[in-house]
């Protein structure tokens, strides 16, 4: 596994020190009244309540949908199962399901190797309290701020082949957005855009909360800058690596708006989220087979929600 | 002289000047006047319809979510309460989103009537009961020719659509362009190929094409299918009754392989406008697309706009046959106000709506073949001749077969086809094995 | 008493002499790459703002590689034709119950997490955080049954539904969210000291008021860093409001963006107007709340 060597790290840290003990678990417990458990139960329950039965339910029946080859309309009880049939087509007869897992990964890698470290660094960078360092990170922010969809039209006005700024500028022909074999990357830097924003602020956040005596003392002892990041700060963000890279995972996974707005995830930029989409929303309305798909995504993303709370698990468990 | 800054401004141009009293502004304004006066109206209705049923309005829900076209609805609709004293509550989503949850949308709490279009779906919401009979409201309707009451008509053989207005596709050009090149209107495949060929040495891009959008180019195909093997193969082929993999498929990709080299290139990252537009600028010689077309031209370029229909390949077959899109109304299961329903459906189908809609909106050809089609451009008419002479019309690939085949399967195919135009085997058989799995009843 | 350290530092109390320094040469450069970075990122809004002031009639005839066509027309068109007003109030009445909200059933759940140490907290945290990350798509189907099947009385939702009313959007927003918040909030308490509620306890106070006075009032900066990104976020939504709504005219301001975009036609020039028009609120909101931003979201685990 890619985050093996920030776990590993982590162990060169003192553990922090646990605040209570199994006996003063018990003890406080008991010493809840009556209305301070009825109080903790609603405060947990109504939410639960809200996210299982709008976000859990609802995906149990996809899963469910998946095994059916249902159009949309009618009663549910009208529905057939057609077993796993859907899934067999989705492998072997639907054109666009390679492309779209071969995207995913792809924008995964870009993601991960270019936009995420890139976005780590200007967040090491401004944490060193420079002047203007508001303005650096507003400006670096800002594509955060803005919907994904126009984030696709604002590029849209630089890639467009015959009225778009970059040909214009180089007197190229580049086809940015149509040619199959180009496209993809073009939009792969649009996203990047964004994601280094978003990157970089929740990397400056941990940062900020990096206690100031560990590296006045890697100072002291006359580390280098870099060695002092590398050797103290980087080994105690780990949990802030850890979500940094489940942000990039999912953020890959749910990659979506951007293709969308582009041409609607065809053509080479073929994403399993817009292949859900084009099935499921819309006229298509194949919401047997756009299910399967949603559940080939859906599990997808909780192999990876799963290695992320097992890693908090630990954290906790120290 | 100018070009259109929007596509409002564009529309206002075109009003013929006995009606242009108003300006482009004033349009606006009026129709997002109309629009809160509407929003109002709904609100209220909203609230009439869980009480009583003698009310006096009906719902609409409407994707015509243009300026112009919306504002076209909203006289319409004026006339309807001016002759029969219901107010028409319209509830505008704009077409896009629209189409896209119409499904939803008619299994949810639809409008009493909602706009949508013939063919394929229409057929399939009539069948599952998502839409009601109208028979009897076409039993009063009068001025429709037979190809649009056949056009209204479900598998049942009842009527369930009040077609309004509808657009040819042709091969559009500029006379300028042609006069100065001395070139002739092709009528066989040959001359087609042979026009195209002197286009390249003139200097011009023989035939604009974009398919970014992914709907555009289905024209193409609808047009070389229905000229090599004809209407009635291209209904069956689109009910999934024909497989992709026979040879008759295989001449119509082979046949556009073969003209692809006409094609401007690299379509697939075009929008149809920028295709629009290098006709327009003369860097092209034709164009093969609908109507709307005319809308990238400003109004002193329009009378210089003109077109022919594809020419005929099979000697056979002819070449009389055309896709027309046809838009128009249908009615909701269950309306909350079905008396009022079925007569806004009436006045929608009728010689006084179809005149406001010439008179207010150039840009469409009024269905009803009795509406006073005097304000018509020469464009206009020469459209109207066209649909009125085809022996045959067709709705549009997308519309005359199952949306999930058309969206899911079609679209990729063809944008792949357009990539890579010699696997046409490997193609064909990759829609024929994905048709099967999705015309399962 | 890490939090203390953590906010003194970051409102430059112990670093203030730090940055008076001196500019070396190392310095200039980094500002230089600082400097190029952050143009290179403001170029494409730049754009979009630039052509959003520019006639079509202007760019279809001379490219946009031309300078000239100024003009504020397409702001009014846009604004006008979009219908804008109307749409602003809806997202509004969408945005601010629908944060509000999550930020308080979050903190609550949050508060749970981080005040006990039960086994189930990991589960429970599993189970919000996890349905954040679900790709919403997958959902849509079963959704919108449930919504089409879900009473209102009438004087909430004109269709007695949850089905095309406010509620029920603000409440789908609510869930999907949720996650996040409980996540980085749960964070972000475990982090505050232990005695104060040990304090609290000797002083007899309930849980709603451990709750209420001790922990939400220490929350504020991680509050109003969720508060500015569940802006953004639930603002920029208009997924669930196109599905789960049907009646045009109570659609959010982002979703009214489509209706510039013609059936056959588009004017880039005026949809750049729209998108300015659109963003302003999310960035209003950023400026305002930056100061906390960075502060708040620190998530608290990263204690020395």
């Amino acid at each position: 596994m890619s985050d093996l060597p920030l776990i590993q790290a982590d162990r060169a840290v003192p553990p922090p020190a646990t605040t209570t003990s199994t006996g003063g678990r018990r003890r406080r417990l008991r010493l809840l009244s009556r209305t301070d458990r009825v109080v903790i139960t609603l405060m947990v329950l109504v939410p639960l309540l809200l996210v299982t039965g709008f976000v859990w339910l609802p995906a149990a029946a996809t899963v469910l949908l998946s095994g059916t080859d249902w159009d949309g309309i009618g009663p549910l009880n009208e529905i057939d199962f057609v077993g796993a049939r859907n899934y067999s087509d989705v492998v072997n007869i639907y054109p666009p399901f390679v492309p779209a897992i071969q995207h995913n990964l792809l924008w995964l890698g870009a993601l991960f190797v270019v936009a995420t470290p890139f976005g780590m660094f200007l967040a090491v960078l401004l944490d060193k309290e420079l002047r203007g360092s508001r303005f650096y990170q507003t400006a670096l922010y800002l594509p955060v701020v803005l919907s994904l969809a126009l984030i696709g039209f604002v590029w849209q006005l630089l890639y467009s082949r015959d009225q778009g700024l970059i040909n214009a500028v180089f007197g190229s022909n580049i086809d940015w957005y149509g040619d199959s074999n180009v496209n993809i990357w073009a939009v792969m830097v649009a996203s990047g855009w964004r994601h280094v924003g978003y990157i970089m602020l929740l990397y400056l956040a941990g940062l900020k909360g990096v206690d100031p005596s560990l590296r006045e003392a890697a100072a002291v002892d006359g580390a280098s800058e870099s060695r002092t990041f590398f050797r103290v700060v980087f080994p105690v963000l780990r949990p802030i690596n850890v979500i940094v890279l489940v942000v990039t995972v999912i953020e890959s996974l749910r990659a979506f708006d951007l293709v969308w707005v582009v041409n609607k995830g065809r053509n080479g930029l073929e994403l399993i989220s817009a292949l859900v989409t084009q099935n499921v929303v819309g006229e298509a309305s194949r919401i047997g087979f756009g299910s399967a798909l949603a559940t080939i995504m859906l599990v997808v993303s909780l192999v990876f929600i799963t290695i992320y709370l097992a890693t908090v698990m630990r954290e906790n468990r120290q | 002289m100018s070009r259109p800054r929007s596509q409002a401004e564009y529309l206002a141009r075109l009003v013929p000047p006995s009606v242009a009293g108003i300006n482009r502004r004033s349009l606006l304004a009026g129709a997002a006047g109309t629009g809160a006066l509407l929003g109002t109206g709904l609100l209220a209705g909203c609230g009439d319809d869980a009480g009583g049923s003698d009310s006096k309005d009906v719902s609409l829900g409407s994707n015509q979510s243009d300026p112009k076209p919306k504002d076209v609805l909203a006289k319409v609709a004026d006339g309807f309460k001016t002759s029969s004293g219901v107010q028409v509550a319209v509830n505008t989503v704009d077409h896009n989103t629209f189409q896209e949850n119409i499904n939803n949308y008619l299994q949810g709490k639809p409008d009493d009537v909602f706009t949508w279009f013939a063919g394929y779906r229409m057929r399939f919401f009539a069948q599952k009961g998502l839409a009601s009979d109208i028979s009897d409201v076409w039993g009063k309707l009068s001025g429709y020719s037979d190809a649009f009451k056949k056009a209204s008509t479900g598998d049942d053989g009842k009527q369930y659509f009040v077609p309004a207005s509808y657009y040819p596709w042709a091969m559009f050009y500029r006379k300028s362009v042609w006069q100065q090149y001395g070139y002739q209107v092709p009528t066989t495949l040959d001359q087609l190929t042979a026009l195209g060929a002197q286009m390249k040495r003139d200097g011009l891009v023989p035939i604009a094409f974009a398919d970014k959008d992914g709907w555009p180019a289905m024209g193409t195909f609808d047009i070389l299918n229905l000229r090599i093997n004809g209407y009635q193969f291209h209904v069956d082929l689109m009910a999934g009754k024909e497989a992709w993999t026979s040879d008759k498929v295989k001449k119509v990709f082979d046949t556009w392989a073969g003209l692809l080299p006409l094609h401007q290139p690299d379509s697939l990252g075009r929008t149809w406008q920028e295709a629009a537009q290098s006709l327009q600028q003369k860097k092209s010689g034709m164009y093969m697309l609908g109507l709307f077309v005319g809308q990238q031209f400003s109004n002193e370029e329009q009378s210089d706009l003109d077109f022919f229909t594809f020419p005929e390949i099979d000697p056979a077959i002819g070449a009389k046959a055309l896709d027309a899109p046809i838009d128009g109304y249908m009615m909701a299961r269950k309306p909350k106000n079905e008396d009022n329903a079925r007569k806004l459906l009436e006045y929608f189908g009728g010689k006084e709506a179809g005149d406001i809609t010439v008179k207010n909106d150039p840009a469409t050809l009024v269905a009803n073949g009795s509406a006073d089609v005097s304000g018509y451009t020469a464009l206009q008419k020469k459209a109207a001749e066209l649909v009125g002479s085809a022996t045959e019309i067709a709705q549009f690939l997308d519309r005359d077969t199952r949306p999930d085949f058309a969206s899911t399967v079609m679209i990729p195919a063809i944008q792949q086809f357009i990539k890579n135009p010699k696997d046409i085997d490997g193609l064909t058989s990759s829609i024929e094995n994905q048709k099967k799995s999705i015309f399962t009843d | 008493m890490s939090t203390a350290t953590i906010t003194r530092r970051t409102e430059g109390g112990p670093d203030a002499p730090q940055r008076r320094r001196r500019m070396t040469p190392l310095r200039m450069l980094l500002h230089g790459f600082l400097i190029a970075v952050s143009l290179a990122w403001l170029f494409p809004i730049a754009w979009a703002v630039l052509t959003s002031l520019r006639s079509y009639e202007y760019t279809a005839a001379n490219g946009y590689v031309s300078f000239g066509g100024w003009t504020l027309d397409n702001y009014v068109t846009a604004w006008q034709t979009a219908e804008f007003g109307k749409h602003f109030l809806n997202s509004v009445y969408i945005t601010v119950p629908a944060v509000l909200l999550t930020l308080f059933l979050a903190s609550c759940v949050a508060f749970v997490i981080a005040r006990f140490s039960w086994k189930l907290n990991l589960v429970l945290l599993g189970v919000f955080t996890a349905a954040n990350l679900l790709p919403q798509q997958a959902l849509l189907i079963p959704l919108f049954r449930l919504f089409t099947e879900v009473p209102l009385p009438e004087f909430m939702s004109d269709s007695e539904l949850l089905y095309d009313s406010y509620w029920g959007l603000i409440l789908i927003n609510v869930a999907f969210q949720c996650g996040f918040c409980v996540f980085v909030l749960s964070n972000y308490m475990k982090a505050l000291p232990r005695d104060l509620y040990e304090a609290a306890m000797v002083d007899g106070a309930s849980i709603w008021r451990q709750y209420w006075q001790v922990t939400m009032p220490l929350c504020r900066p991680a509050l109003a860093a969720l508060a500015t990104l569940e802006v953004t976020w639930i603002y920029n939504e208009f997924f669930w409001a196109t599905v789960l709504m049907r009646t045009g005219d109570k659609f959010p301001v982002t979703s009214s963006l489509n209706n510039l975009r013609g059936e056959f036609f588009t004017d880039n020039n005026l949809v750049s107007a729209g998108s300015v028009l659109v963003a302003i609120p999310t960035l209003v909101i950023f400026f305002m709340l930056q100061r906390h931003f960075v502060r708040g979201l620190t998530l608290g685990a990263s204690k020395g």
